[in-house]
């Protein structure tokens, strides 16, 4: 059986009932949304933002660097979500205390859609870093970071949280010490499932990637060296020359980190999985298998792997505090988490409302409406997208050599940035005079919709032969096989392909429903393209609305539609 | 094998465990028990699945505490686990990402070894169990039997004085688990290793006789030690041997006696409450018993320990399905002899529909549980609750998961009676016919 679950989620996390500590979550988050907003407005009105002008040249030879910088910056984001995911993640797996909070906080911060975030954020960076490109930089790589770390940490709780209890109590027996049990039991457990999370967020951020480094706030153009910039740049002048060779740039960038990076990891992640799978060798680990290259890394690897061995002296088995030194901990966590809400609610008395003021009921009335519209964008696309790839992925899940033939290119699809396609329709739309409000919507869906294919090719794919016998031998005319086999068999992942779809197209709305070409502005009515056009004319108090706003649909919508449809699916139809 | 002195390695003075429940009175799970085990013996601890007697081996590991009483080895308390002791797992506990060998060495790596030191100890342990040529395979690649004699390699390798195996066999086909059993007691016998003392969890009574010096039955609701039997028998035991079949029969015997404990005087019958923790054994268990009986021999009277041996179950399965027959007065025991009773032998020879009618029967009289469903159901007036109900009765003096389980056959057998009907998507028990929901 292909390895074909990449891109399907195994283990989605989604809350349960809300409870208290949900509320305090919330809380935190939005106080954490308009201090942002405050803080922004703060630094713009005293000291416009003022950054060095970056020269972005439509010159076809630097867009080798230009995509080198956009790798880089994945990757460095990539490290500090690597980080985040192995201190919080683990914290929160071992903390009850830290666990209640952590939790709805970071299923909040999923929420909340990663560009209205940058938005946010990205003045503080300017003003940390006056003058310099780094400020925008930062605010670029922690967008990605946003984009990834959430995601890869739940994913590395949810492992540790369910180690298996006579694994963990082998480990207990042999006196392992907390470092070497970390790094030689709890990591390699949860690797499979980081590794597949880091895939997974690694293929959504190229969208992140190419969409943060060209962002317009408060009308200056802040463009950092990348192929997001250069793409944005093609589009103000229009030329389509231009935009076919960054796709095409991204298009071998996509590739070459598919085959360097993403093969070669999900086939060493293979030895950590429980159950025996062949997969075959990727070309690449044959390549470094044979050269001397190889060896220099492996000696690091086996470096590292000492150290992890290694007994670090303070932490013998069993070491414990004691009882005084403890009780000084416990009065230090808790004075620290003391000064942290004392600062927190100072900031919160700081905070000028007066901004705030000037929104009027009616702006949270029109919002709200446009979140409406927004949300009804989103379900047309993402039913008609359904119904497209239902048929085409149980039809290519029926045929395992099809399967097998077809996956890399879907994954290569589901990596590919859609923003980069953005223009070509935009230029379509701007030449027929199409509809924008109709037009511009499957932009939407057009990224996400491969989370849907997938899921329903590996859907199909579990079910098993002698169902489809049964019902061939009892003849059952189609429509029957379909209602009584192959849509209930299919529905818990067609579910996991739509919240995932879901889930990126609100992300999608801020960037797809306010397009450009050249002098043209596309403008779709909706949510998104209010939040678009508040940062770019630097209105950081109805951007702060329209994010919150964003955020409280996509919780909405969560808690009351798929969490209990999925739940209901994983427990009816598997 | 070493010979036994008077101290004892480890100990155990009065020890209970309780577990806690969230809103709900604790969970006494080990009661008042107490044990010593001394140098050279191998002790199995024999009882029922659930009985806690694989709590009570994890408590001598030091994995979890007593919340009464003290474990001591060598004099000294155990909080935590501790060197000397190890341990083998029912589940093997192989860590799938490491290879025999890594696996084998992952428990010299908290002792201060040198590399070379800690591989040579690992090949050691790993010849002793006969792996050698498989160092380098993972566990995914092996058998179950090879599984487990990983894991009793990484145990040894460390190099223990005593070694504590939960159900060491019970994964294994019976083939390879004599197999495996053979070269262990070989092991032992031989005294390659520094190994002063074995203790084994079992449920099957042949290995508990076949290896054991000492076995102590265990009885559950709450666990206590009950009898304590020994033995002088040499090794290498067989079967066949003249001398080990008294032996086997008697173990039979007290294992048959500690169960018929709870019988009330006079009564040839167990008679339960309403939250006693019924064994999880299906219809088709109970029937197929019931007609092996009959047709096994023509008197009434069938041995335990032969008819077990003919059907190839092991002591935990037979015992817990003619517990579920004797409540329901289908058969009763006596001295090691099933005897089907006339209910019983009307039910053998029934058809499909008078044996659920004999089964509704027996059920509404003799066991409370479904009584009481029975008659909540009737007092409703739309003749329906939820199970979740009854769930929240049945933990007042079980935990969460034995509640959940003893609801869950007593709904099953209930069906099967035709007694109320059930649905699972919500959760909701009634009288009314399955069509109508």
């Amino acid at each position: 059986m292909p390895n074909l679950n990449w891109f399907t989620r195994k283990d989605l996390t989604l809350a349960p009932t809300p409870n208290c500590w949900d509320i305090i979550a919330l809380v935190i988050v939005l106080t954490l949304l308009i201090m942002l907003g405050w803080a922004a407005q703060q630094m713009l009105s005293p000291f416009q933002l003022s950054q060095p002008k970056t020269v972005i040249t439509l010159d076809p030879h630097i867009l080798p660097e230009y995509a080198l910088r956009s790798t880089l910056r994945m990757l460095i984001a990539l490290c500090f979500s690597l980080l985040f995911t192995f201190t919080i993640g683990t914290w929160a797996a071992k903390s009850r205390k830290a666990e209640k909070l952590i939790i709805p906080i970071i299923d909040l911060l999923q929420s909340i859609p990663v560009l209205g975030f940058l938005s946010l954020t990205v003045t503080g960076f300017i003003t940390l870093f006056p003058g310099k490109l780094l400020g925008p930089e930062c605010a670029a790589i922690f967008a990605i970071f946003t984009s990834q770390a959430w995601n890869m940490m739940l994913g590395f709780y949810q492992s540790l949280k369910t180690l298996p209890q006579s694994l963990s109590e082998a480990v207990q027996i042999m006196q392992l010490n907390a470092w070497q049990r970390f790094w030689r039991f709890e990591v390699p457990f949860a690797l499979p499932s980081l590794i597949w999370n880091t895939m997974l967020s690694l293929s959504a951020g190229w969208f992140f990637v190419v969409a943060s480094e060209a962002i317009s706030i408060s009308n200056q153009d802040i463009r950092l060296p990348g192929i997001g910039a250069y793409i944005a740049l093609a589009i103000e002048q229009a030329n389509q020359q231009a935009i076919i060779l960054a796709i095409l740039t991204m298009l071998a960038v996509i590739c070459l980190y598919d085959q360097c990076l993403m093969r070669p990891l999900t086939y060493w992640s293979n030895q950590f999985n429980t159950e025996a799978s062949s997969t075959k060798r990727p070309w690449i680990v044959l390549m470094f298998s044979r050269t001397h290259l190889l060896k220099s890394i492996a000696k690091i690897y086996a470096h590292f792997k000492d150290y992890t061995q290694k007994q670090a002296p303070p932490l013998k088995p069993g070491f414990k505090l004691n009882t005084q030194t403890q009780a000084y901990c416990y009065w230090l966590y808790y004075g620290l988490g003391l000064m942290l809400l004392g600062y927190w609610i100072k900031s919160l008395l700081q905070i000028d409302w007066t901004p705030f003021k000037i929104l009027q009921l009616h702006e949270f009335y029109e919002t709200f409406i446009l979140g409406l519209i927004t949300t009804a964008r989103i379900i047309v696309c993402t039913t008609l997208a359904a119904l497209i790839w239902i048929p085409i992925g149980v039809w290519i899940g029926l045929r395992a050599r099809w399967a097998t033939r077809l996956q890399p290119i879907i994954q290569f699809l589901a990596a590919f940035p859609a923003n980069l396609l953005f223009p070509v329709v935009v230029a379509l739309i701007v030449q027929h005079q199409l509809s924008v409000n109709i037009w511009t919507s499957p932009l939407i869906i057009l990224g996400t919709q491969w989370y849907i294919l997938f899921n329903v090719i590996a859907g199909t794919q579990t079910l098993k032969k002698s169902m489809h016998d049964v019902s061939t031998l009892f003849q059952l005319p189609q429509w029957i096989r379909w209602r009584r086999l192959i849509l209930p068999g299919i529905f818990p992942h067609l579910m996991t392909g739509i919240i995932s779809a879901v889930g990126g197209a609100w992300n999608a709305s801020i960037i797809a429903e306010y397009v450009e070409w050249g002098p043209h502005q596309l403008i779709a009515t909706g949510l998104g393209s209010y939040i678009a056009l508040q940062y770019r004319s630097g209105h950081f108090v109805q951007l702060t609305l329209g994010i919150t706003m964003m955020c409280l649909f996509v919780l909405i919508i969560n808690r009351v539609v798929w969490a209990p449809l999925y739940h209901w699916a994983q427990k009816r139809c598997q | 094998m070493p010979i036994p002195s008077s101290n004892p390695l480890i100990e155990l003075n009065h020890v209970s465990r309780s577990f806690s429940q969230d809103h709900r009175p604790d969970v006494r799970v080990i009661d008042d028990c107490s044990l010593k085990i001394y140098p050279g013996e191998l002790v199995a601890l024999i009882g029922k699945t659930g009985s806690g007697k694989s709590t009570l081996l994890r408590m001598m590991a030091g994995l979890i505490q007593p919340t009464q009483g003290q474990v001591l080895y060598q004099g000294q308390p155990v909080t935590q686990p501790i060197p000397g002791l190890s341990m083998v797992f029912q589940d093997f506990a192989l860590l799938p990402w490491l290879s025999v060998l890594g696996n084998v060495e992952l428990g010299l790596e908290a002792l201060p070894y040198k590399h070379h030191e800690r591989r040579e100890k690992a090949l050691r342990a790993i010849d002793m169990v006969g792996l050698d040529g498989f160092e380098s395979a993972y566990p995914k690649e092996l058998s179950g039997g090879m599984c487990q004699r990983v894991g009793l390699a990484r145990a040894l390798a460390v190099d223990p004085t005593i070694l504590l195996m939960d159900e060491p066999f019970s994964a294994l086909d019976t083939l390879t688990s004599e197999n495996l059993r053979a070269d262990l007691m070989d092991l032992w016998n031989t005294e390659q290793t520094n190994l002063s003392a074995i203790l084994m969890v079992t449920h099957s009574i042949e290995e508990a006789a076949l290896m054991a010096d000492r076995i102590l039955v265990f009885s559950a609701n709450p666990g206590r030690i009950k009898t304590e039997l020994r033995t002088a028998l040499p090794h290498p035991r067989t079967e066949q041997d003249p001398a080990f079949q008294p032996w086997i029969d008697q173990v039979y015997d007290s294992i048959t006696q500690a169960a018929q404990d709870d019988k009330p005087a006079g009564s040839r019958y167990k008679v339960i409450d309403l939250n006693y923790r019924l064994p999880s054994v299906s219809i088709s268990e109970l029937s197929g018993l019931i007609e092996a009986l009959n047709n096994h021999e023509d008197s009434h009277k069938t041995d335990l320990s032969v008819f077990a041996e003919d059907m190839g179950l092991d002591v935990d399965d037979l015992f817990q399905i003619t517990e579920v027959l004797e409540i329901l007065r289908l058969i009763y025991l006596e001295k090691g002899d099933i005897i089907l009773t006339p209910i019983g032998r009307a039910f053998a020879d029934a058809d499909i529909l008078s044996r659920k009618t004999i089964f509704a029967q027996q059920l509404s009289a003799h066991v409370p549980l479904i009584r009481h469903i029975r008659r909540i159901l009737e007092d409703r007036y739309n003749q329906s609750a939820n199970e979740s109900r009854f769930l929240v009765e049945l933990q007042d003096s079980l935990t969460e998961e034995s509640a959940k389980a003893v609801l869950t056959i007593a709904i099953d057998w209930g069906r099967y009676a035709e007694l109320f009907a059930y649905n699972v998507n919500t959760g909701l028990l009634s009288l009314e016919d399955p069509d109508s929901i």
